[in-house]
Protein backbone atom coordinates (compact mmCIF):
# COMPACT_ATOMS: atom_id res chain seq x y z
CA UNK A 1 0.00 0.00 0.00
CA UNK A 2 1.81 3.25 -0.55
CA UNK A 3 1.64 6.31 1.83
CA UNK A 4 -1.01 8.58 1.50
CA UNK A 5 0.15 11.84 0.21
CA UNK A 6 1.10 14.43 2.81
CA UNK A 7 -0.47 18.13 1.79
CA UNK A 8 -0.70 20.99 4.28
CA UNK A 9 -2.57 23.88 2.96
CA UNK A 10 -2.72 27.00 5.18
CA UNK A 11 -4.56 30.32 4.50
CA UNK A 12 -3.72 33.44 6.84
CA UNK A 13 -7.57 34.39 7.51
CA UNK A 14 -10.96 33.59 6.71
CA UNK A 15 -12.57 36.47 6.08
CA UNK A 16 -16.42 37.14 5.77
CA UNK A 17 -16.73 35.68 9.25
CA UNK A 18 -18.10 38.22 11.93
CA UNK A 19 -14.63 38.26 14.29
CA UNK A 20 -11.80 35.75 14.70
CA UNK A 21 -11.72 32.05 15.13
CA UNK A 22 -9.93 29.21 13.21
CA UNK A 23 -10.49 26.03 11.76
CA UNK A 24 -8.21 22.97 11.76
CA UNK A 25 -9.15 20.29 9.07
CA UNK A 26 -6.26 17.20 9.06
CA UNK A 27 -6.96 14.69 6.18
CA UNK A 28 -5.35 11.37 6.38
CA UNK A 29 -5.54 9.62 2.61
CA UNK A 30 -9.44 10.07 2.18
CA UNK A 31 -9.95 9.92 5.80
CA UNK A 32 -10.93 13.12 7.65
CA UNK A 33 -9.41 12.62 10.70
CA UNK A 34 -9.85 15.94 12.99
CA UNK A 35 -12.07 18.47 12.60
CA UNK A 36 -11.91 21.48 15.25
CA UNK A 37 -13.49 25.03 15.09
CA UNK A 38 -11.63 26.96 17.68
CA UNK A 39 -12.70 30.27 19.27
CA UNK A 40 -10.82 32.63 21.75
CA UNK A 41 -12.73 34.35 23.14
CA UNK A 42 -16.09 33.18 24.46
CA UNK A 43 -18.65 35.63 26.30
CA UNK A 44 -17.77 33.94 29.83
CA UNK A 45 -15.51 37.34 30.07
CA UNK A 46 -18.62 39.46 30.15
CA UNK A 47 -20.03 37.31 32.27
CA UNK A 48 -17.56 37.84 34.95
CA UNK A 49 -17.57 41.77 33.93
CA UNK A 50 -21.65 41.42 34.85
CA UNK A 51 -21.13 40.05 38.21
CA UNK A 52 -21.72 43.04 40.77
CA UNK A 53 -22.63 45.24 38.06
CA UNK A 54 -27.00 46.97 38.81
CA UNK A 55 -29.67 44.91 37.01
CA UNK A 56 -30.61 47.95 35.16
CA UNK A 57 -27.22 48.31 33.44
CA UNK A 58 -27.35 44.76 31.39
CA UNK A 59 -29.40 45.63 28.18
CA UNK A 60 -26.50 48.53 27.95
CA UNK A 61 -23.59 46.45 28.22
CA UNK A 62 -24.34 43.06 26.44
CA UNK A 63 -25.39 45.03 23.46
CA UNK A 64 -21.02 45.68 23.30
CA UNK A 65 -20.83 41.77 23.18
CA UNK A 66 -21.83 41.82 19.84
CA UNK A 67 -21.82 44.56 17.15
CA UNK A 68 -23.84 42.53 14.72
CA UNK A 69 -26.81 41.33 17.29
CA UNK A 70 -26.94 44.10 20.10
CA UNK A 71 -30.34 43.80 19.86
CA UNK A 72 -30.69 40.00 20.36
CA UNK A 73 -28.20 41.02 23.29
CA UNK A 74 -30.70 43.28 24.81
CA UNK A 75 -33.62 41.41 24.39
CA UNK A 76 -32.65 38.56 25.89
CA UNK A 77 -30.53 40.36 28.73
CA UNK A 78 -33.83 42.44 29.72
CA UNK A 79 -36.82 39.74 29.51
CA UNK A 80 -34.49 37.79 32.01
CA UNK A 81 -34.23 40.51 34.08
CA UNK A 82 -37.35 41.57 34.10
CA UNK A 83 -38.72 37.79 34.83
CA UNK A 84 -36.45 37.79 37.70
CA UNK A 85 -38.12 40.77 38.81
CA UNK A 86 -41.24 39.55 38.27
CA UNK A 87 -42.90 41.81 35.62
CA UNK A 88 -43.37 41.08 31.93
CA UNK A 89 -43.83 43.46 29.38
CA UNK A 90 -46.63 43.67 26.96
CA UNK A 91 -49.11 45.45 24.33
CA UNK A 92 -47.15 48.47 22.57
CA UNK A 93 -44.10 48.13 24.38
CA UNK A 94 -43.30 44.01 23.44
CA UNK A 95 -44.48 45.06 19.81
CA UNK A 96 -42.08 47.98 19.58
CA UNK A 97 -39.51 45.86 20.99
CA UNK A 98 -40.44 43.05 17.63
CA UNK A 99 -39.89 45.86 15.55
CA UNK A 100 -36.42 46.83 16.84
CA UNK A 101 -35.63 43.09 16.33
CA UNK A 102 -36.47 43.48 12.65
CA UNK A 103 -34.26 46.22 12.39
CA UNK A 104 -31.43 43.95 13.53
CA UNK A 105 -32.79 41.51 11.71
CA UNK A 106 -32.61 43.23 8.61
CA UNK A 107 -29.34 44.46 9.49
CA UNK A 108 -27.73 41.30 9.92
CA UNK A 109 -29.41 39.37 6.97
CA UNK A 110 -28.09 42.00 4.39
CA UNK A 111 -24.70 42.05 5.57
CA UNK A 112 -24.27 38.12 4.97
CA UNK A 113 -26.65 37.39 2.62
CA UNK A 114 -25.00 40.12 0.04
CA UNK A 115 -22.38 40.52 1.19
CA UNK A 116 -20.54 37.94 3.14
CA UNK A 117 -22.29 35.11 1.72
CA UNK A 118 -23.04 35.66 -1.65
CA UNK A 119 -19.86 36.14 -2.65
CA UNK A 120 -18.97 32.17 -2.30
CA UNK A 121 -21.75 31.03 -4.54
CA UNK A 122 -20.88 33.86 -6.83
CA UNK A 123 -17.16 32.50 -7.41
CA UNK A 124 -15.57 36.29 -5.96
CA UNK A 125 -13.18 35.97 -3.00
CA UNK A 126 -15.38 39.03 -1.31
CA UNK A 127 -18.06 41.71 -1.85
CA UNK A 128 -14.99 44.02 -3.07
CA UNK A 129 -14.91 41.91 -6.70
CA UNK A 130 -18.86 41.65 -6.21
CA UNK A 131 -19.03 44.77 -6.45
CA UNK A 132 -16.59 45.78 -9.24
CA UNK A 133 -18.80 43.40 -11.61
CA UNK A 134 -22.32 43.63 -10.01
CA UNK A 135 -21.95 47.56 -8.03
CA UNK A 136 -26.70 47.41 -8.21
CA UNK A 137 -26.29 44.28 -6.44
CA UNK A 138 -23.81 45.73 -3.78
CA UNK A 139 -25.56 48.53 -3.60
CA UNK A 140 -28.97 47.13 -2.98
CA UNK A 141 -27.43 45.49 0.52
CA UNK A 142 -26.16 48.97 1.39
CA UNK A 143 -29.13 50.39 0.88
CA UNK A 144 -31.12 48.01 2.42
CA UNK A 145 -28.58 47.82 5.55
CA UNK A 146 -29.26 51.52 5.64
CA UNK A 147 -33.25 50.66 6.37
CA UNK A 148 -32.18 48.62 9.22
CA UNK A 149 -30.12 51.24 10.26
CA UNK A 150 -32.66 53.71 10.15
CA UNK A 151 -35.20 51.68 11.76
CA UNK A 152 -32.84 51.23 14.91
CA UNK A 153 -32.36 54.69 15.08
CA UNK A 154 -35.97 55.66 15.12
CA UNK A 155 -37.15 52.94 17.79
CA UNK A 156 -33.55 52.25 19.40
CA UNK A 157 -31.88 56.00 19.12
CA UNK A 158 -28.86 54.67 17.76
CA UNK A 159 -27.90 53.25 14.92
CA UNK A 160 -25.79 50.37 15.85
CA UNK A 161 -25.40 49.72 19.59
CA UNK A 162 -29.54 50.88 20.86
CA UNK A 163 -29.57 53.09 23.80
CA UNK A 164 -33.23 53.10 24.33
CA UNK A 165 -33.87 50.05 25.78
CA UNK A 166 -34.19 49.60 29.26
CA UNK A 167 -35.78 46.38 31.93
CA UNK A 168 -39.28 47.51 32.07
CA UNK A 169 -39.59 48.77 28.58
CA UNK A 170 -37.75 52.15 26.69
CA UNK A 171 -36.53 55.22 27.75
CA UNK A 172 -38.97 56.67 25.08
CA UNK A 173 -41.93 55.47 23.00
CA UNK A 174 -41.59 56.81 19.33
CA UNK A 175 -44.44 58.66 18.30
CA UNK A 176 -46.83 57.37 15.62
CA UNK A 177 -45.43 60.51 13.08
CA UNK A 178 -41.79 59.39 13.73
CA UNK A 179 -42.30 55.89 12.60
CA UNK A 180 -44.49 56.93 9.41
CA UNK A 181 -41.58 57.99 7.50
CA UNK A 182 -39.92 54.04 7.78
CA UNK A 183 -43.09 52.70 5.57
CA UNK A 184 -42.03 53.77 2.12
CA UNK A 185 -38.74 52.60 3.09
CA UNK A 186 -39.41 49.51 4.62
CA UNK A 187 -41.74 48.54 1.42
CA UNK A 188 -38.69 49.58 -0.35
CA UNK A 189 -36.77 46.82 1.75
CA UNK A 190 -39.15 44.01 1.24
CA UNK A 191 -39.03 44.96 -2.91
CA UNK A 192 -34.89 44.50 -2.50
CA UNK A 193 -35.45 41.37 -0.22
CA UNK A 194 -37.88 39.85 -2.30
CA UNK A 195 -35.61 40.39 -5.28
CA UNK A 196 -32.33 38.56 -3.04
CA UNK A 197 -34.72 35.44 -2.88
CA UNK A 198 -34.90 35.39 -6.50
CA UNK A 199 -31.36 35.80 -7.04
CA UNK A 200 -30.45 33.68 -3.99
CA UNK A 201 -32.68 30.83 -5.00
CA UNK A 202 -30.93 30.41 -8.36
CA UNK A 203 -28.08 29.92 -6.70
CA UNK A 204 -25.98 26.45 -7.57
CA UNK A 205 -25.62 24.57 -4.01
CA UNK A 206 -23.59 21.77 -2.91
CA UNK A 207 -25.22 18.63 -2.75
CA UNK A 208 -25.57 18.07 1.35
CA UNK A 209 -27.97 17.24 3.49
CA UNK A 210 -27.96 16.25 7.17
CA UNK A 211 -30.96 15.09 9.52
CA UNK A 212 -30.27 18.03 11.90
CA UNK A 213 -32.25 18.60 15.37
CA UNK A 214 -33.59 21.60 14.99
CA UNK A 215 -33.96 24.06 17.90
CA UNK A 216 -35.89 27.28 17.92
CA UNK A 217 -38.48 29.42 19.70
CA UNK A 218 -42.40 28.57 19.63
CA UNK A 219 -45.23 31.18 20.21
CA UNK A 220 -48.54 30.50 19.15
CA UNK A 221 -49.63 32.62 15.76
CA UNK A 222 -45.55 34.29 15.42
CA UNK A 223 -42.92 33.25 13.84
CA UNK A 224 -40.25 33.56 16.51
CA UNK A 225 -38.28 36.14 17.20
CA UNK A 226 -38.37 37.61 20.94
CA UNK A 227 -40.76 34.91 23.25
CA UNK A 228 -41.62 31.83 23.02
CA UNK A 229 -40.92 27.71 24.32
CA UNK A 230 -37.67 26.23 23.22
CA UNK A 231 -38.72 23.53 20.78
CA UNK A 232 -37.18 20.88 18.63
CA UNK A 233 -38.25 18.81 15.48
CA UNK A 234 -37.74 15.79 17.91
CA UNK A 235 -39.93 16.48 20.65
CA UNK A 236 -38.02 19.21 22.95
CA UNK A 237 -40.86 21.50 23.74
CA UNK A 238 -40.07 23.47 27.53
CA UNK A 239 -40.02 26.63 28.47
CA UNK A 240 -37.23 29.21 28.63
CA UNK A 241 -36.60 28.32 32.67
CA UNK A 242 -35.79 24.87 32.13
CA UNK A 243 -33.13 25.13 29.67
CA UNK A 244 -30.81 24.18 31.54
CA UNK A 245 -32.39 21.33 32.49
CA UNK A 246 -31.48 20.18 28.90
CA UNK A 247 -29.03 22.01 27.48
CA UNK A 248 -25.06 21.41 28.51
CA UNK A 249 -22.03 23.28 27.75
CA UNK A 250 -18.72 21.64 27.60
CA UNK A 251 -15.15 22.91 27.52
CA UNK A 252 -12.87 21.24 24.43
CA UNK A 253 -9.42 21.69 24.36
CA UNK A 254 -9.03 23.25 21.13
CA UNK A 255 -11.30 26.13 22.04
CA UNK A 256 -11.97 28.95 24.65
CA UNK A 257 -15.29 28.72 23.99
CA UNK A 258 -17.56 25.81 25.28
CA UNK A 259 -19.71 23.82 23.20
CA UNK A 260 -23.19 23.32 23.76
CA UNK A 261 -25.10 20.26 22.99
CA UNK A 262 -28.79 18.89 23.92
CA UNK A 263 -27.78 16.39 27.01
CA UNK A 264 -30.42 13.27 25.73
CA UNK A 265 -29.03 13.99 22.17
CA UNK A 266 -26.15 15.87 21.15
CA UNK A 267 -25.51 18.69 18.46
CA UNK A 268 -28.59 20.54 16.99
CA UNK A 269 -28.80 23.54 14.78
CA UNK A 270 -30.76 27.04 15.69
CA UNK A 271 -31.12 30.00 12.86
CA UNK A 272 -32.93 30.16 9.85
CA UNK A 273 -33.13 27.07 8.76
CA UNK A 274 -34.61 25.70 12.18
CA UNK A 275 -37.11 28.68 12.37
CA UNK A 276 -38.28 28.15 8.96
CA UNK A 277 -38.32 24.14 9.52
CA UNK A 278 -40.69 24.91 12.35
CA UNK A 279 -42.64 27.86 12.10
CA UNK A 280 -42.61 28.57 8.19
CA UNK A 281 -45.80 28.53 8.17
CA UNK A 282 -46.25 31.42 10.58
CA UNK A 283 -44.10 33.76 8.28
CA UNK A 284 -46.35 36.76 6.53
CA UNK A 285 -48.22 35.57 3.31
CA UNK A 286 -45.85 37.30 1.14
CA UNK A 287 -42.60 35.51 3.11
CA UNK A 288 -44.57 32.44 2.47
CA UNK A 289 -45.06 33.20 -1.16
CA UNK A 290 -41.35 34.05 -2.00
CA UNK A 291 -40.50 30.97 -0.02
CA UNK A 292 -42.77 28.90 -1.84
CA UNK A 293 -41.50 30.55 -5.65
CA UNK A 294 -37.88 29.87 -4.68
CA UNK A 295 -38.89 26.25 -4.11
CA UNK A 296 -38.36 26.13 -0.40
CA UNK A 297 -39.84 23.36 1.97
CA UNK A 298 -39.71 23.04 5.75
CA UNK A 299 -37.95 20.23 5.31
CA UNK A 300 -35.26 21.60 3.65
CA UNK A 301 -32.33 20.29 5.31
CA UNK A 302 -29.37 21.56 3.20
CA UNK A 303 -27.40 24.20 5.04
CA UNK A 304 -26.08 25.64 2.00
CA UNK A 305 -29.68 26.94 1.20
CA UNK A 306 -29.72 28.97 4.91
CA UNK A 307 -28.91 31.81 2.35
CA UNK A 308 -32.48 31.71 0.81
CA UNK A 309 -34.17 31.35 4.25
CA UNK A 310 -31.58 34.52 5.25
CA UNK A 311 -33.67 36.17 2.50
CA UNK A 312 -37.05 34.96 3.04
CA UNK A 313 -36.33 36.26 6.60
CA UNK A 314 -35.48 39.51 5.15
CA UNK A 315 -38.99 39.90 3.12
CA UNK A 316 -40.20 39.05 6.69
CA UNK A 317 -38.69 41.19 8.74
CA UNK A 318 -39.73 44.32 6.33
CA UNK A 319 -42.92 42.81 6.19
CA UNK A 320 -43.14 42.53 9.83
CA UNK A 321 -42.17 45.52 10.66
CA UNK A 322 -44.58 47.08 8.21
CA UNK A 323 -47.22 45.35 10.25
CA UNK A 324 -46.09 46.60 13.42
CA UNK A 325 -45.95 50.50 12.37
CA UNK A 326 -49.40 50.04 10.95
CA UNK A 327 -50.72 49.00 14.12
CA UNK A 328 -48.75 50.83 16.48
CA UNK A 329 -50.65 52.80 19.02
CA UNK A 330 -48.41 55.19 21.61
CA UNK A 331 -48.49 53.52 25.12
CA UNK A 332 -49.18 55.59 28.08
CA UNK A 333 -45.89 55.52 29.45
CA UNK A 334 -42.85 53.95 27.55
CA UNK A 335 -42.30 51.65 30.59
CA UNK A 336 -43.57 49.64 33.35
CA UNK A 337 -42.24 50.23 36.83
CA UNK A 338 -39.18 47.62 37.75
CA UNK A 339 -38.19 47.11 41.55
CA UNK A 340 -35.79 44.67 42.24
CA UNK A 341 -36.17 41.72 44.35
CA UNK A 342 -34.02 38.40 44.84
CA UNK A 343 -34.34 35.70 42.14
CA UNK A 344 -33.16 33.92 38.76
CA UNK A 345 -34.59 35.08 35.61
CA UNK A 346 -34.17 33.78 32.19
CA UNK A 347 -34.47 35.34 28.73
CA UNK A 348 -33.95 33.21 25.57
CA UNK A 349 -34.43 35.32 21.51
CA UNK A 350 -33.69 34.60 18.28
CA UNK A 351 -30.73 36.41 17.02
CA UNK A 352 -30.51 36.39 13.65
CA UNK A 353 -28.14 33.26 13.40
CA UNK A 354 -30.33 31.78 16.35
CA UNK A 355 -31.54 31.55 19.85
CA UNK A 356 -29.47 33.69 22.46
CA UNK A 357 -30.51 32.45 26.13
CA UNK A 358 -29.28 34.09 28.82
CA UNK A 359 -29.87 33.70 32.67
CA UNK A 360 -28.94 36.30 35.66
CA UNK A 361 -29.44 35.99 39.39
CA UNK A 362 -29.68 38.89 41.51
CA UNK A 363 -30.02 39.94 44.82
CA UNK A 364 -32.79 41.96 46.80
CA UNK A 365 -31.06 45.76 45.59
CA UNK A 366 -30.85 44.18 41.65
CA UNK A 367 -27.03 43.96 42.57
CA UNK A 368 -26.14 40.91 39.64
CA UNK A 369 -24.70 37.54 41.32
CA UNK A 370 -24.31 35.57 38.71
CA UNK A 371 -24.90 35.41 34.37
CA UNK A 372 -24.86 32.96 31.64
CA UNK A 373 -24.91 33.86 28.49
CA UNK A 374 -25.38 31.08 25.50
CA UNK A 375 -25.04 32.43 21.90
CA UNK A 376 -26.12 30.59 19.11
CA UNK A 377 -22.85 30.51 17.48
CA UNK A 378 -22.19 27.70 20.73
CA UNK A 379 -25.34 26.74 20.22
CA UNK A 380 -24.14 25.62 16.30
CA UNK A 381 -20.26 25.12 17.33
CA UNK A 382 -20.85 21.15 16.78
CA UNK A 383 -23.07 20.90 13.89
CA UNK A 384 -20.66 23.32 12.04
CA UNK A 385 -18.07 20.72 12.55
CA UNK A 386 -20.03 17.96 11.91
CA UNK A 387 -20.99 19.98 8.50
CA UNK A 388 -17.19 20.76 7.74
CA UNK A 389 -16.10 16.72 8.35
CA UNK A 390 -19.26 15.81 6.29
CA UNK A 391 -18.05 18.71 3.29
CA UNK A 392 -14.66 17.50 3.39
CA UNK A 393 -15.61 13.77 3.23
CA UNK A 394 -17.84 14.34 0.08
CA UNK A 395 -15.31 16.92 -1.49
CA UNK A 396 -11.82 15.16 -1.08
CA UNK A 397 -10.87 15.39 -5.10
CA UNK A 398 -11.36 18.70 -5.09
CA UNK A 399 -8.14 20.61 -5.65
CA UNK A 400 -6.94 22.54 -2.59
CA UNK A 401 -7.71 25.88 -2.71
CA UNK A 402 -11.38 24.92 -3.79
CA UNK A 403 -11.51 22.74 -0.85
CA UNK A 404 -10.91 25.69 1.06
CA UNK A 405 -13.45 28.01 -0.19
CA UNK A 406 -15.92 25.06 0.36
CA UNK A 407 -14.85 25.12 3.55
CA UNK A 408 -15.62 28.86 4.09
CA UNK A 409 -18.39 28.34 2.69
CA UNK A 410 -19.83 26.12 5.30
CA UNK A 411 -18.30 27.98 8.27
CA UNK A 412 -20.65 31.11 6.93
CA UNK A 413 -24.28 29.08 6.19
CA UNK A 414 -24.25 29.14 9.87
CA UNK A 415 -23.33 33.14 10.10
CA UNK A 416 -21.38 32.66 12.84
CA UNK A 417 -21.11 35.11 15.26
CA UNK A 418 -17.71 34.92 16.43
CA UNK A 419 -17.26 38.77 17.04
CA UNK A 420 -19.27 37.74 20.67
CA UNK A 421 -15.45 36.77 20.25
CA UNK A 422 -12.88 37.67 18.24
CA UNK A 423 -10.69 38.81 15.48
CA UNK A 424 -9.31 36.27 13.14
CA UNK A 425 -10.36 33.20 11.85
CA UNK A 426 -7.39 31.29 10.34
CA UNK A 427 -7.88 27.77 8.20
CA UNK A 428 -5.52 25.13 8.10
CA UNK A 429 -6.06 21.89 6.17
CA UNK A 430 -4.11 19.47 6.65
CA UNK A 431 -3.64 16.24 4.22
CA UNK A 432 -1.49 13.18 5.61
CA UNK B 1 -14.19 71.23 0.17
CA UNK B 2 -15.72 69.41 2.91
CA UNK B 3 -13.78 67.37 5.69
CA UNK B 4 -14.53 65.37 8.10
CA UNK B 5 -12.59 63.07 10.88
CA UNK B 6 -14.31 59.20 11.48
CA UNK B 7 -13.12 58.02 14.23
CA UNK B 8 -13.98 54.48 15.03
CA UNK B 9 -13.85 52.18 18.53
CA UNK B 10 -15.45 49.99 20.68
CA UNK B 11 -15.43 51.69 24.41
CA UNK B 12 -15.51 48.44 26.12
CA UNK B 13 -12.47 47.09 24.46
CA UNK B 14 -9.45 48.19 25.89
CA UNK B 15 -7.35 49.92 23.43
CA UNK B 16 -9.59 49.10 20.55
CA UNK B 17 -11.41 52.77 22.08
CA UNK B 18 -8.35 54.47 21.03
CA UNK B 19 -10.45 55.99 17.69
CA UNK B 20 -13.03 57.24 20.34
CA UNK B 21 -10.07 59.03 21.93
CA UNK B 22 -9.11 60.85 18.96
CA UNK B 23 -12.48 62.23 18.79
CA UNK B 24 -12.49 63.87 22.16
CA UNK B 25 -9.17 65.20 21.84
CA UNK B 26 -10.08 66.68 18.75
CA UNK B 27 -13.41 68.19 19.41
CA UNK B 28 -13.71 72.13 20.03
CA UNK B 29 -10.49 72.25 18.12
CA UNK B 30 -10.91 71.86 14.45
CA UNK B 31 -12.46 74.42 11.84
CA UNK B 32 -15.98 74.72 11.59
CA UNK B 33 -17.49 73.12 9.18
CA UNK B 34 -14.80 70.17 10.06
CA UNK B 35 -17.33 67.22 10.85
CA UNK B 36 -16.10 64.52 14.03
CA UNK B 37 -18.25 61.18 13.80
CA UNK B 38 -17.95 58.73 15.99
CA UNK B 39 -18.03 55.02 14.77
CA UNK B 40 -18.09 51.50 15.40
CA UNK B 41 -17.27 49.68 12.70
CA UNK B 42 -20.74 49.04 11.51
CA UNK B 43 -19.53 49.47 7.10
CA UNK B 44 -22.86 51.21 5.99
CA UNK B 45 -22.57 53.79 8.74
CA UNK B 46 -19.14 54.23 8.09
CA UNK B 47 -19.83 54.84 4.41
CA UNK B 48 -22.28 56.94 4.96
CA UNK B 49 -20.42 59.18 7.51
CA UNK B 50 -18.09 59.95 4.56
CA UNK B 51 -20.18 60.10 1.61
CA UNK B 52 -19.84 63.22 -0.18
CA UNK B 53 -16.92 64.64 1.29
CA UNK B 54 -13.69 65.92 -0.46
CA UNK B 55 -11.36 64.99 2.55
CA UNK B 56 -11.59 61.63 5.14
CA UNK B 57 -9.38 61.13 7.94
CA UNK B 58 -10.10 57.64 9.55
CA UNK B 59 -8.48 56.61 13.05
CA UNK B 60 -8.82 53.07 14.45
CA UNK B 61 -6.85 50.59 16.34
CA UNK B 62 -5.02 48.27 14.58
CA UNK B 63 -3.21 44.87 15.48
CA UNK B 64 -0.45 44.45 13.35
CA UNK B 65 2.82 42.76 15.71
CA UNK B 66 4.38 46.31 16.09
CA UNK B 67 4.58 47.86 19.76
CA UNK B 68 1.45 48.79 21.23
CA UNK B 69 1.40 52.93 20.21
CA UNK B 70 2.76 52.74 16.90
CA UNK B 71 1.12 54.85 14.70
CA UNK B 72 0.55 53.92 10.89
CA UNK B 73 -0.43 56.29 8.49
CA UNK B 74 -1.82 55.36 5.54
CA UNK B 75 -2.88 57.53 2.23
CA UNK B 76 -6.24 55.26 1.18
CA UNK B 77 -7.31 57.88 -1.71
CA UNK B 78 -5.18 56.40 -4.72
CA UNK B 79 -4.13 52.84 -3.33
CA UNK B 80 -5.58 50.10 -1.53
CA UNK B 81 -5.33 49.43 2.44
CA UNK B 82 -3.38 46.78 3.92
CA UNK B 83 -5.78 44.38 4.44
CA UNK B 84 -3.77 42.93 7.23
CA UNK B 85 -3.60 45.33 10.77
CA UNK B 86 -7.29 46.34 9.80
CA UNK B 87 -8.66 43.27 10.07
CA UNK B 88 -7.91 43.04 13.72
CA UNK B 89 -10.96 44.92 15.63
CA UNK B 90 -14.10 43.77 17.17
CA UNK B 91 -15.99 44.86 13.90
CA UNK B 92 -17.36 42.84 11.34
CA UNK B 93 -16.63 43.95 7.90
CA UNK B 94 -12.99 45.20 7.97
CA UNK B 95 -12.28 48.68 8.02
CA UNK B 96 -9.77 48.21 5.09
CA UNK B 97 -12.44 46.36 3.18
CA UNK B 98 -14.86 48.59 3.87
CA UNK B 99 -12.42 51.64 2.39
CA UNK B 100 -12.17 48.86 -0.50
CA UNK B 101 -15.77 48.68 -1.12
CA UNK B 102 -16.46 52.52 -0.85
CA UNK B 103 -13.73 52.80 -3.25
CA UNK B 104 -14.98 50.62 -5.58
CA UNK B 105 -18.46 52.18 -5.48
CA UNK B 106 -16.92 55.55 -5.80
CA UNK B 107 -18.09 56.78 -2.34
CA UNK B 108 -14.22 57.22 -0.95
CA UNK B 109 -13.06 60.61 -0.64
CA UNK B 110 -10.24 61.34 -3.09
CA UNK B 111 -8.11 62.31 -0.17
CA UNK B 112 -8.50 59.91 2.18
CA UNK B 113 -5.91 59.34 5.41
CA UNK B 114 -5.79 56.10 7.67
CA UNK B 115 -4.40 56.96 10.78
CA UNK B 116 -4.00 53.21 12.67
CA UNK B 117 -3.24 52.83 16.14
CA UNK B 118 -1.17 50.32 17.47
CA UNK B 119 -3.46 48.29 20.11
CA UNK B 120 -1.50 46.66 22.86
CA UNK B 121 -4.62 45.08 24.55
CA UNK B 122 -8.12 44.57 23.53
CA UNK B 123 -9.58 43.28 26.69
CA UNK B 124 -13.16 43.81 28.05
CA UNK B 125 -13.51 46.68 30.44
CA UNK B 126 -9.85 47.87 30.30
CA UNK B 127 -8.79 51.47 30.34
CA UNK B 128 -6.25 52.43 26.86
CA UNK B 129 -2.68 51.29 27.92
CA UNK B 130 -0.66 54.18 28.22
CA UNK B 131 1.33 54.34 24.97
CA UNK B 132 -2.01 54.25 23.40
CA UNK B 133 -3.58 56.84 25.43
CA UNK B 134 -0.31 59.20 24.67
CA UNK B 135 -0.55 57.78 20.56
CA UNK B 136 -4.09 59.38 20.69
CA UNK B 137 -2.56 62.48 21.39
CA UNK B 138 -0.41 62.11 19.14
CA UNK B 139 -2.72 61.42 16.10
CA UNK B 140 -5.03 64.12 17.03
CA UNK B 141 -2.50 66.51 17.04
CA UNK B 142 -1.14 65.48 13.72
CA UNK B 143 -5.06 65.59 12.10
CA UNK B 144 -4.96 69.11 13.86
CA UNK B 145 -2.01 70.38 11.72
CA UNK B 146 -2.95 68.14 8.27
CA UNK B 147 -6.61 69.66 8.65
CA UNK B 148 -4.88 73.18 8.75
CA UNK B 149 -2.83 73.05 5.79
CA UNK B 150 -5.29 70.75 4.01
CA UNK B 151 -2.32 67.94 3.93
CA UNK B 152 -3.83 64.82 3.38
Amino acid sequence: MSTPKTKTIRTDALARVEGEGAMYVRIAGREVEEVKLNIYEPPRFFEAFLRGRGFTEVPDITARICGICPVAYQMSSVTAMEMACGIEVDGQLRALRRLLYCGEWIESHALHVFMLHAPDFLGYPSAIELARDAPDVVASALEMKKIGNELMTVVGGREVHPINVKVGGWYRAPRKGELAPLVPKLERAREIALEAVRITSGFDFPDYEQDYELVALDHPGEYPIDRGRVVSNRGLDIPVTEYDDHFVEEHVEWSNALHSRIIERGSYLCGPLARFALAADRLSPIARDAAREAGLEPSERNPFKSIVVRSVELVYAADEALRIIAEYEEPDAPAVEVEPRAGVGYGCTEAPRGILYHRYEIDAEGSILDAKIVPPTSQNQRTIEEDLRGVVERSLDMPDEELTIRCEQTIRNYDPCISCATHFLTLDVERR
Amino acid sequence: MTAVVVCVGNRLRGDDAVGLEVARHLRGTLPAGVGITEREGEPTTLIDAWDGADALWVVDAVSSGSEAGTVHRLEAGEQPLPQGPFRASTHHVSLAETVELARVLGRLPAQTVVYGIEGGSFAIGEPLTPAVAAAAVAVADAIREEVATGAG
